[in-house]
């Protein structure tokens, strides 16, 4: 094991990888919600519905997730005050850089999610769903016994892709000054004038937590393939 | 309906039902019924309905015209804001599923679950029956169609034979009052065919009523008491089985039964013209 001397920021990284990790896992907790509603948009019987579905993710991916962060941490306040001015009120909104972050990141790999479980969904054997049917199964024992079990097993790989892009996007959370790894780097870089040193230490945390995660998602796979040809 | 006190309600009366997709009128006013223990073979031509009868006898299919009873019960049927014909009451619909058991030529159990788990499914979550006394049935199912040793397998893991077998157990698990399995035999290797006629045979013989779309003629004749003849979407020709298939009256059926002793199967598998389901 090779030794960085860090000068005494080394708890600082540290709790900035533990700040990471908590965007990363609140971001993509809400990325999951908005990736099924999304895809049950996509497939809704509701013209609207599938039109807001298709706005969000064309838009999300669309546009720079720079731009949204900013767009969302400093745009969506002004936007209220400015409304609530013009009703007659005067309001004073300052968003929490945590859940603004963790609401962006979460609405843009959101988006990623959506295709994620629609191609999930589209993979699921349809004569499978039609056998729930056949049994009597509602709309909702359906999708809660045959579809999200099976959709799962199919979207692992892809939402594990989607998990990996996002960590490495918390570190854009940094330009709204929540101290999380990347932002602790810079700091302690500043500091010291060692901008290797610091940088470098950050690039083996975000690797480290993409290897773990490479190993948990492994073992998940295997779980939930159990009933596949191959498992 | 009060009609004759005498005469039983049929388990299914299925009255002059039509369906049509897009441009292609598959069902042109097709009636039937079966009585308690009996035993309908359909047969017919690749693409002359078969399935989309079955289909529409549990709505998987929306019939654009016609009457479904079963057990007496009419399923009711009404128009949406679009002209478009739907089940009037989805919970009904539901409810009539539960006493169909359908058995798919592809199987279709669920891939998730193992074998004992794609048997009690249905019989927990959608009849409520308590767990344990699901798995008790379910576990005697098993031993019927020969598969305890299977319990624990997922379906990817099993023969073909096996897994239609478990497909049938799942179907029976729901006690359903009538049975309908949909060419369960087509999709097998040769070899592992008989061993689900076995077991379908086994149900006729207890006095499962059953409407069978087969294309094994020996078996139509053996199992089932009659048999109808689709042809491009009316019943064509029906009447004891005996009679249907030895003493075929139209050239049409004498030519598919010359046709079909042996070959079609193999041919239909080939050609994969209505293998999708
Ligand atoms: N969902 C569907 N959409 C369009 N055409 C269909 C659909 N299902 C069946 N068909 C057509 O209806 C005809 C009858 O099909 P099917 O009932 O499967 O025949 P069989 O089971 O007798 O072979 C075929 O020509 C088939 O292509
Ligand atoms: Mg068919």
């Amino acid at each position: 094991m090779m030794s960085l001397d860090l000068h005494g920021y080394g708890w600082m990284l540290w709790q900035g990888l533990e700040r990471t990790i908590m965007v990363g896992l609140a971001a993509m907790g809400l990325a999951v919600a908005f990736g099924l509603l999304g895809a049950w948009g996509k497939f809704s019987r509701y013209r609207a519905a599938r039109w807001f579905a298709g706005l969000y993710t064309t838009v999300v991916r669309g546009v720079p997730e720079l731009i949204l962060i900013l767009l969302v941490y400093y745009g969506v306040p002004t936007l209220v005050q400015d409304l609530a001015a013009g009703a007659g009120h005067d309001l004073r909104i300052d968003l929490n850089p945590f859940v603004a972050g963790v609401i962006t990141i979460g609405l843009i790999y959101g988006a990623f999610a959506t295709e994620v479980f629609r191609g999930a969904f589209l993979a699921i054997p349809r004569g499978q769903i039609e056998a729930a049917r056949a049994f009597g199964m509602g709309h909702v024992l359906v999708v809660r016994r045959v579809v999200l079990p099976q959709m799962w097993r199919f979207a692992l790989p892809g939402l594990g892709n989607v998990w990996m892009v996002l960590i490495k996007a918390t570190a854009l959370i940094s330009l709204i000054q929540l101290d999380e790894l990347m932002r602790s780097a810079d700091i302690a870089a500043r500091a010291t004038r060692l901008p290797f040193t610091f940088f470098f230490a950050a690039s083996l945390l975000y690797l480290g937590i993409t290897v773990v995660s490479m190993l948990v998602q492994g073992r998940i796979e295997a779980w939930a393939d159990r009933g596949s040809r191959q498992g | 309906m009060t009609g004759d006190e005498n005469q039983p309600v049929a388990a299914l009366r299925v009255s002059d039902l039509y369906k049509r997709f897009g441009a292609l009128d598959v069902l042109r006013g097709v009636s039937l019924s079966a009585h308690e223990r009996d035993v309908v073979a359909i047969m017919g031509a690749s693409g002359s309905g078969k399935s989309t009868l079955l289909r529409c006898i549990n709505l998987l299919d929306i019939p654009d015209a016609g009457e479904i009873r079963v057990g007496g019960e009419l399923i009711c049927m009404t128009f949406d804001r679009r002209g478009q014909r739907g089940p009037a009451d989805r919970r009904q619909v539901d409810r009539v599923r539960t006493r169909l058991g359908m058995v798919f030529q592809r199987f279709n159990l669920w891939s998730h679950l193992t074998v004992l788990q794609n048997i009690i499914e249905a019989p927990i979550h959608v009849l409520g029956i308590p767990r344990r006394q699901a798995i008790a049935h379910a576990e005697h199912l098993l031993h019927k169609v020969g598969l305890h040793d299977k319990r624990d397998t997922f379906p990817a893991h099993l023969s073909g034979g096996q897994e239609q077998r478990a497909a049938i157990a799942r179907a029976l698990a729901m006690e359903p009052e009538v049975m309908l399995l949909d060419e369960p035999t087509s999709a097998l290797d040769p070899e592992l065919v008989g061993e689900v006629l076995k077991v379908i045979d086994a149900l006729a013989e207890e006095g499962r009523t059953m409407l069978i779309v087969t294309h094994e003629i020996g078996f139509a004749r053996a199992v089932s008491s009659r048999t109808i003849f689709l042809h491009e979407g009316t019943i064509a020709e029906e009447g004891p089985s005996w009679q249907v298939l030895d003493h075929p009256r139209s050239d049409r059926l004498k030519r598919f039964l010359s046709n079909s002793s042996g070959g079609d199967r193999a041919r239909s598998r080939l050609i994969g013209g209505d293998d999708k389901r």
